[in-house]
């Protein structure tokens, strides 16, 4: 079955993005496949590679990553929710003026499109949020 | 291009978080991609309908004409939890746009119905 997955919720104060990661483990090991992981609202704090939780913690943003080179995931960032909230690649960096940028490997910053894309393109678009 | 049924649940108030604002963003992309939207309301979503948000007072800025809008994206179908607006002292006149109004059966029948169900 093809799977795509929608995380509304930021990393460490919600446990979405947590019981998305295992979901998706799941999903892979079971053999299905995923179509696009989408990240919105405060989901796309996902996205930043500045985070340095504590070293007997989790590590989210890694962990994604490392899910994403491994299997090659789509992990796509809202570009509207990331303005607001400064999630910020090169293109958008140069675009918006910005001195920095923090996307973390593996993610892309793009429109909402691809969530109503995911949508159609998959069996089930299952949401993690509050 | 795949026409799928997608519903938006909306279950919180306007402007007390962002989810109201930023489903609204998702409802007129989906309406862009010519998908059969829907909209359902309930809990503390029904006050997203509510007439005359006054939102100067708290510096952010209003959203209400755009649920009016909706109707030029051939966006129709707006569905609203008869129970949520009843639990909270509110009729169809004190919506800011025409709504169907069932219980939370009748709700629950269209949800099934859906491809994709997308809840705020």
């Amino acid at each position: 079955m093809k799977f795509s997955i929608l995380i509304n919720e930021g990393p460490y104060t919600h446990q979405a993005s947590d019981s998305a990661y295992q979901f998706a483990k799941s999903v892979l090991a079971k053999g299905h496949e995923i179509f696009r992981i989408f990240f919105y609202h405060d989901g796309v704090n996902n996205a930043t590679r500045l985070t340095t939780p504590p070293q007997d913690d989790r590590n989210i943003v890694n962990r994604w990553s490392k899910l994403a080179e491994e299997n090659k995931l789509d992990l796509v960032v809202c570009v509207a929710a990331a303005q607001r909230r400064g999630i910020v690649d090169e293109g958008e960096a140069k675009r918006n003026g910005k001195d920095a940028t923090n996307l973390a490997p593996g993610f892309r910053i793009s429109g909402l499109g691809q969530l109503i894309e995911a949508g159609i393109q998959s069996d089930r678009l299952v949401t993690f949020g509050d | 291009m795949t026409i799928k049924k997608f519903m938006m649940v909306n279950r919180k108030a306007p402007y007390g978080t962002v989810y109201a604002l930023e489903s609204l963003e998702v409802v007129l992309i989906a309406a862009a991609f010519e998908q059969d939207v829907s909209l359902a309301f309930l809990d503390d979503g029904v006050y997203q309908l509510k007439k005359g948000h006054q939102t100067k007072g708290i510096e952010m800025k209003g959203f209400e004409k755009t649920y009016g809008a909706l109707e030029d994206y051939d966006v129709t179908k707006l569905y609203v939890d008869q129970e949520s607006l009843a639990a909270r002292g509110l009729t169809a006149d004190d919506l800011c746009v025409p709504v169907e109004i069932m219980s939370r059966a009748e709700l629950g029948k269209r949800m099934e119905e859906q491809d994709v169900v997308l809840s705020f």
